[in-house]
């Protein structure tokens, strides 16, 4: 028996409609209320319809076996774009985990260095080929170097963010992880000390509700990550976490609690995981196809797609010429990928120590 | 010249590099208000303030990992362990995040953290006061380690480590804290990190070793000396990335090698230093590379059970006799 997942996600308290002179409700739509123009909604789509153009082609690389190992964005890009979008890229630090994709895009992550990270080519700005697909981390973006331990990167959002308050850059950190990582030492001590300190950081489990096969039903007692806030001391909420506007007006108001010296908020993002954990995973094994099927009607590209087309500012022909000019700069981007060079062997003997190469041991097999 | 005891270097290099450098904070355990509980700390709260010497909650991993984080954001934190006993549970922030941040990140990201930690046995602080955890850091490349001997290593040894861009942990030895006491210059200086120091120069063997070790050998030399045998000693300061040009050089003179150290024997930092002489230096040696360590076992409280593990002077005075005579 497959266990119970926890589907509702705990209402968004909505925000007070304003009603005009006759006492009528006027329905503006949210997009408006948030103050986010068409052209920044647009924006919004393009980064996340390009993270799933990317991901969807990295499977095929994959597959195809020129790219060793994928981990999927798919069914997160709502929630990485609605958060970066909420935040302000020339100041406040992005703390990345492996289903950050769509959030690192929107941060300035190129999709030509998405592929060259991916395949690992010298120019790799992320780590120069050193690292698996999917640790982003680019210094010149303000994102944070990452690598695979879960929840380690959580106490460093804590660290960049008493950075920024001691310096008082006005900047606001924020940090993503899974359900799983919820379940660690490091949420908490991270946490913790954030709260104490109140610091300025944002907090956000993208709960797709599986740590590979292990349900959040197995990983937690409580409804909803965003309780534990309260055990900490700081502001939590759980939002519906494939809709991006959700998670803008969440993060954006962390934001501004965070630039106002009101300490750190945990957000509980909902979001659904259209693909088995990782491409050496088969998620059949433990999940019913119903429920797959399920996330695939939550999926976050098409249900913001909805909301544009509904509310004008996508037509179908626009949203397809959009799709293939993103379409032709991804495909451009992973040629000129493919053609980079490989790291050169002698790199791998650099940056253990600033300025110092470790010894190679390579000259002994010439003899 | 004043005289400071060891605890007393460590607390004006804190001071020197805080009031030069604005990045410099300082985080821990009672290291605020307390001013640490050997007082390593004492009085920086009231001179910075608490925005950079922060008392934190009782989380080894999250010092460690608070203090990463804000290195990658433009910080140099040092960051107090309280014993070295409870590094453990910040093991995994060390290993996996810091010394793996310049290296997982092209040289495009650096990890500039100290991590102080008081350590070593002889105070009656039984298994859980007492460790030497060097040996567990000392196999992971992007790491430095440091363990000065004397206070005039100490406070230029802590500068450098702290002005240093990459992660160095920097291990003070407890009993020496305060027993230790030693001329230390007012004024601005560094001793640069990788490099060993000859305490003492002779003819007849190399005692190499650090921390604590380097006392027991120069108790024991005296006595050497006084039977005609003339030992050189050899203190190695930092142990990653280890002077390996210096104990080749050493090795050269005397042809004959003791190393002493008081974390237990196996897998310690002597196993490398007896390999990196085999491998390097076999046509020089004279007789066979000799360890003296601690047993492996834990360290108990109880003097007679604490005394019976640990290396003495008496015990580096046979050994060294010993090997001289081989």
């Amino acid at each position: 028996m497959v266990p119970a997942r926890r589907k509702t996600p705990v209402p968004v308290e909505e925000a007070v409609r304003p009603r005009g002179s006759n006492g009528v409700v006027t329905h503006r739509p949210v997009h408006v209320e948030l103050g986010l123009s068409p052209e920044r909604m647009l924006e919004m789509f393009e980064v996340m319809l390009l993270a799933r153009i990317i991901d969807e082609r990295q499977w095929i690389l994959n597959r195809q076996g020129r790219e060793a190992f994928h981990i999927s964005c798919q069914g997160h890009e709502g929630s990485g774009v609605g958060s970066a979008f909420a935040l302000d890229l020339g100041r406040d630090v992005m703390v990345p985990y492996y289903r950050s994709l769509a959030a690192v895009l929107a941060f300035g992550v190129t999709p030509l260095e998405a592929f060259l990270s991916a395949l690992a080519r010298a120019d790799d700005p992320m780590s120069g080929g050193r690292q698996m697909p999917a640790h982003y981390g680019l210094a010149r973006a303000r994102i944070l170097t990452s690598g695979s331990s879960v929840a380690t990167q959580i106490p460093h959002a804590t660290g960049a963010a008493l950075a920024s308050k001691i310096r008082g850059d006005g900047g606001v950190s924020i940090v993503y992880f899974g359900d799983g990582a919820s379940s660690k030492g490091d949420f908490h001590e991270g946490l913790n000390f954030a709260a104490i300190h109140k610091l300025p950081a944002i907090f956000v489990c993208e709960n797709n509700h599986y740590a590979i096969s292990v349900p959040a039903s197995k990983q937690m007692a409580v409804r909803s990550v965003a309780d534990r806030a309260v055990g900490y001391g700081m502001f939590g909420a759980s939002v519906d976490g494939t809709d991006p506007l959700a998670v803008y007006r969440s993060v954006k108001e962390a934001a501004d609690r965070a630039r106002a010296g009101e300490g750190p908020t945990l957000i509980e993002s909902n979001v659904v995981r259209l693909t088995p954990h990782s491409s050496d995973d088969d998620d059949r094994r433990y999940r019913p196809e119903s429920e797959r099927e399920e996330d695939r009607q939550k999926d976050p590209v098409h249900v913001f797609g909805e909301y544009l087309r509904t509310h004008n500012l996508l037509t179908t022909a626009a949203e397809a010429a959009l799709r293939r000019r993103i379409q032709k700069t991804v495909a451009e981007a992973l040629v000129q990928a493919e053609a980079a060079a490989a790291p050169l062997a002698e790199t791998a003997f650099d940056h253990v120590y600033a300025g110092l190469r470790v010894p190679d041991f390579r000259a002994a097999r010439e003899h | 010249m004043a005289i400071l005891s060891l605890v007393e270097a460590v607390r004006q290099a804190l001071f020197e590099e805080m009031e030069v450098d604005a990045s410099v904070i300082v985080l821990g355990e009672d290291v605020g208000v307390h001013g640490g509980v050997f007082r390593a700390t004492d009085g920086l709260q009231k001179q910075f303030g608490e925005n950079r010497v922060i008392d934190t909650p009782l989380a080894e991993l999250g010092i460690a990992g608070v203090a990463i984080g804000a290195a990658m954001n433009g910080l140099r934190p040092v960051a107090e362990i309280q014993f070295a006993d409870y590094i453990h549970p910040a093991y995994d922030q060390i290993v996996n995040e810091a010394a793996k941040i310049r290296y997982r990140s092209n040289g495009t990201f650096s990890c500039p953290v100290v991590f102080r930690a008081p350590f070593g046995a002889g105070v009656h602080g039984g298994l859980y006061h007492s460790q030497s955890v060097e040996a567990l850091f000392f196999h992971v490349p992007g790491l430095k380690i440091v363990i000065p001997s004397t206070p005039f290593d100490c406070k230029g040894l802590l500068k450098s480590a702290i002005r240093d861009d990459d992660p160095v942990l920097f291990f003070e030895h407890k009993k020496s804290y305060r027993r230790l006491r030693g001329e230390v210059p007012e004024e601005d200086y560094v001793i640069p990190l990788g490099k060993a120091d000859l305490k003492r120069p002779g003819r007849d063997l190399s005692i190499i070793t650090y921390g604590v070790g380097v006392h027991l050998a120069l108790e024991a030399s005296e006595r050497l000396a006084a039977e005609g045998i003339d030992v050189e000693i050899l203190d190695l300061r930092t142990l990653l990335p280890l002077d390996t040009d210096a104990i080749k050089s050493s090795v050269a003179r005397t042809s004959k090698v003791l190393i002493l150290h008081e974390d237990n024997k196996t897998g310690g930092i002597g196993a490398e230093v007896a390999a990196l002489i085999a491998e390097e230096c076999f046509e020089e040696l004279d007789g066979p590379i000799v360890r003296l360590a601690a047993a492996d076992t834990h360290i108990p409280y109880a003097p007679t059970l604490e005394e019976a593990i640990l290396p003495n002077a008496d015990d580096v005075f046979i050994a060294a006799r010993r090997l001289a005579e081989y």
